[in-house]
């Protein structure tokens, strides 16, 4: 009782300071959509001209931010969905098929179908497929539109659509597209604030990490084909409105090299960045006339120039707050009385059993004919030589890879082999030998992302900050918070993961593992590079961890760790159990001590 | 109708193939795809047309100084584009830098040559109809050039090293093989047969900007039918993206023969992410 008083206060404060980091948050877009407004009163059309295609650019790049920026998937050739829709609106309206706003919302259901159909290599494939597959999207876009001459009007082109009243002056027009870039901010901000966004920048940079969290790849890739591709197809309608007459050459490779750039220029991650980038990329050609020839050619060298000297772009240049130096003799002190906060669930009390597995990479026999069993509330310590495949087993069991033979059940139903994405739902969570952690996402961040599958609401009401979104994000924010007072990093909480020490990513994993709620985890060398009393800490954490109930497997070189918290131990030597039992069985085992304890 | 298919897809497809073994070559020593193999498709025709046009070379020595031309621009590929990105392969920034590149080539191509396409001359004047030697010789470009990386790799010092290094680079560089040496020379290879490609196309495709994104797209197909590293699949792959292409070019047009590559090429993803011959794939966890 006394806790639950005291979290609501706690929330209640944090709300009060969310709500002024909100404002910060805001302050800057709020700054650079004011200027925007004021531009039709104090300049002439002309400059209104160049802020209404600022402000259609930014519509697009602000979806196409999320599949660049957030995603990493390397969209080259987004100026054919632009092209699609200037079409689409075009060809409606000027044929008095249907009226305006409906041509819009076709336009924009062409772009979202387009959007996934370009991106399906991304699902699958390398990067650079998906960067291939957009750009040979953009060649034929344009190609068809030239040819297509019954339907485009070829080479001569065909009027874009006309606004009815009030929008139909040069001001009026800007106004419209200046709410529509405000609208698409504001909607890919809360994306990118809500756990998709997180979601998508740990596949960006942590892919392997996402499958074992129960993030699917190709679900979250397609939901934001999805939007990128109506949002490039409206700002297409917008686009062939401001040109009023549209021929194939208005949309030339360049401008997909603007979208682009602009996003790297701007930043990875960021929507500020890109937002400023757009700004700057589309006034450059205006300040700099003599050089419009050359304008494409320049954009290519600030992009070979950001990609090798500033790879964080103009987000990365105005993070102040991560310049602060951090404490340098900092400890990491656990608290494992907190743990039942975190891990109270219901426990069905069932083993993971792995039946006569074996495994075999070419001709090298990883795993030869395994069986283990891991037990809830008790830790299993998995032993052995370099190559006895210790790793390899705990990559079976979280389904990185699919043994040739053998099966992995968890209380008598099957784990599907193969399959790491459907692990975090059976509430099995692991740690990584190198950690796999998103550098450029705050600590919390990186722990959040581990309570990704735990949000209920869907991402249109993310899009549109509806309530379960809310709920959702507080939720996860307040689990995330505990998670990391349990290992003892609620103090580093806001900063850059990449700053941080290499023993305090083992912690911020262990927090990642937690906030699935596990029934088992499975830490991968979770020992390495700690120091003694790190070590210590830690053996206490993963104990208290097994008494809540959760079963847990250890795979580690520090014998000491092993032997001091292990229920139950087994010693693997060329894929198969040399021996098996409790600490003092392991440690009288002749065959253990000669091969592998020494002495 | 049959011969014309059969000759302007055999021509186009041994371009594309040999684009396609423009980006094996470059991949096979730096596991990095470069977005500058089409470029060099289409300079390889805008120096040849520069050198025997507007410079009047005769012919050999024009085709000598093309593809000194593109090998150096493959150098200066691998030394701004690739040799500072190869510590993080794994960011994929490869793709942003060669793009960044391409672009400056395409762009600087653009202003100093012309936008428009410019006339390549007959070479040889052998031939007519569909025997034309701007049908055959891509053909002819095509074998030579394999039959003479097949001789590179089996027969050569310089070439075991080559496949060496493909093979396994930490094993070389520990063997001490000069490995930046050896990529550097890869990469002026590999621009080298990009050259090539766009000289021996060059009467088919003209010495027009516009066939360097065109090239980058139709090249990579050939690759990723046939499997990346793979020379001969992307030989094959490129033959039947041309004769598909042409076929579909007589039959339905111009319009919807792009569209038929696209969709081909995105089909051909999803059901053999792999290529159809294969190709080797890292381990992720």
């Amino acid at each position: 009782m006394k806790a639950d008083t005291r979290n609501a206060s706690i929330a209640a404060h944090e709300s009060e300071g969310s709500w002024r980091t909100t404002a910060m948050h805001a302050l800057p877009f709020v700054t650079v959509f004011g200027f925007a407004a004021i531009v039709p009163m104090v300049t002439n059309d002309y400059w209104a001209l160049i802020a209404t295609r600022a402000a259609i650019y930014w519509l697009l790049v602000s979806g196409l931010n999320l599949v660049v920026g957030f995603a990493g998937q390397l969209a080259i050739g987004y100026v054919a969905l632009l092209t699609l829709g200037a079409y689409t609106t075009s060809v409606l309206v000027s044929g008095n098929v249907m009226p305006l706003f409906a041509a819009f919302g076709v336009a924009a259901v062409f772009g979202a179908v387009f959007g996934v159909v370009v991106g399906l290599p991304a699902l699958r494939l390398r990067t650079f497929y998906f960067a291939m597959s957009t750009l040979g999207f953009a060649t034929i876009v344009t190609q068809i539109a030239l040819a297509w001459q019954s339907v485009t009007g070829g080479g001569i082109g065909i009027a874009g659509p006309e606004f009815p009243a009030p929008f139909n002056t040069t001001t009026g027009f800007f106004y419209f597209c200046l709410g529509c870039a405000v609208l698409g901010t504001w909607m890919t901000a809360n994306v990118a604030h809500s756990r998709f966004g997180r979601a998508l920048i740990a596949i960006r940079d942590a892919e392997v990490a996402t499958e074992s969290l129960g993030i699917s790849k190709p679900r979250m890739l397609v939901a934001i084909f999805v939007l990128a591709g109506a949002f490039a197809a409206f700002a297409g309608g917008l686009f062939a409105t401001l040109q009023t007459y549209i021929t194939p050459d208005a949309f030339s490779f360049d401008l997909s090299v603007l979208f682009f750039i602009a996003i790297l220029i701007g930043g990875r991650g960021s929507i500020l960045g890109p937002l400023l980038g757009t700004v700057i990329l589309t006034l450059l050609p205006e300040f700099a006339a003599p050089l419009a020839a050359w304008s494409t050619f320049l954009y290519a060298v600030l992009l070979l120039a950001v990609v090798l000297v500033a790879p964080g772009g103009i987000a990365a240049l105005l993070d102040f707050k991560n310049r602060r130096p951090l404490q340098t003799n900092r400890a990491i002190i656990p608290r494992p009385a907190l743990l039942p906060d975190i891990l109270s669930r219901e426990r069905a009390g069932a083993n993971i059993a792995l039946r006569g597995i074996t495994l075999s990479f070419g001709a090298v026999r990883a795993i030869d004919g395994l069986d283990l069993d891991i037990a809830p509330g008790r830790i299993h310590g998995l032993i052995g030589p370099n190559g006895s495949g210790k790793t390899t087993t705990l990559n079976v069991i979280s389904g990185y890879y699919a043994p040739q033979s053998g099966t992995v059940s968890l209380g008598g139903t099957a784990l599907e082999p193969g399959r790491p994405e459907t692990r975090a739902e059976h509430g099995i969570a692991r740690t990584f030998q190198t950690p796999r952690i998103v550098g450029e996402a705050s600590v919390l961040q990186n722990v959040m992302v581990g309570g990704t599958i735990a949000g209920q609401g869907t991402l249109v009401e993310s899009l549109l900050a509806l309530p379960r979104h809310r709920r959702d994000e507080r939720m996860l924010e307040d689990a995330a918070k505990l998670a990391l007072r349990v290992v003892g990093l609620e103090s580093l909480a806001p900063v850059r993961a990449d700053r941080l020490q290499h023993s305090e990513l083992r912690f911020l994993e262990i927090a990642r593992a937690l906030m699935l709620r596990p029934q088992f985890l499975m830490l991968d060398e979770p020992a390495a590079g700690l120091s003694v009393d790190e070590i210590a800490r830690l053996g206490e954490l993963i104990r208290e961890i097994s008494r809540q109930g959760v079963g847990v497997l250890l795979v580690e070189h520090h014998a000491d760790l092993i032997f001091d918290i292990c229920d139950q131990i087994t010693v693997l030597n060329l894929g198969r159990t040399l021996a098996a039992g409790t600490p003092s069985e392991i440690r009288q085992h002749k065959e253990v001590v000669s091969a592998y304890l020494g002495g | 109708m049959l011969a014309s298919i059969l000759a302007s897809g055999l021509a186009v497809g041994a371009v594309y193939a040999l684009i396609g073994v423009t980006y094996n070559t470059m991949f096979s020593t730096s596991r990095v795809m470069s977005f500058t193999a089409g470029q060099l498709g289409m300079l390889g025709g805008v120096f040849g047309s520069l050198f025997l046009v507007r410079l009047g070379f005769p012919v050999i020595p024009a085709l000598i100084a093309t593809l000194a031309c593109c090998a150096v621009v493959g150098v200066v590929t691998e030394i701004l584009a690739v040799r500072p990105v190869l510590k993080s392969l794994d960011q994929h920034l490869y793709v942003l830098s060669t793009l960044a590149l391409a672009l400056m080539l395409q762009q600087l191509t653009a202003i100093e040559w012309s936008t428009e396409p410019q006339p390549f001359p007959k070479i040889f004047g052998i031939g007519s109809g569909v025997f034309d030697e701007k049908f055959w010789l891509p053909i002819v470009a095509c074998a030579a050039t394999l039959i003479g990386l097949e001789f590179l790799y089996r027969r050569t010092l310089i070439g075991h090293a080559f496949v060496a290094i493909a093979e396994d680079n930490f094993a070389a560089r520990a063997l001490g093989l000069p490995e930046r040496n050896l990529r550097m020379a890869s990469y002026a290879l590999a621009a080298a047969i990009g050259g090539l490609a766009g000289f021996a196309g060059g009467q088919l495709l003209l010495a027009f900007v516009a066939n360097g994104p065109l090239l980058n797209f139709y090249g990579f197909v050939p690759v990723a039918l046939g499997g990346l590293g793979n020379n001969r699949g992307a030989v094959v792959g490129g033959f039947a993206l041309g004769l598909f292409q042409q076929a579909a070019n007589f039959l339905v047009g111009g319009i919807f023969s792009s569209v038929a590559v696209f969709v081909m090429f995105i089909i051909v993803l999803l059901a053999a992410p792999q290529g159809l011959f294969g190709s080797s794939s890292a381990r992720r966890v």
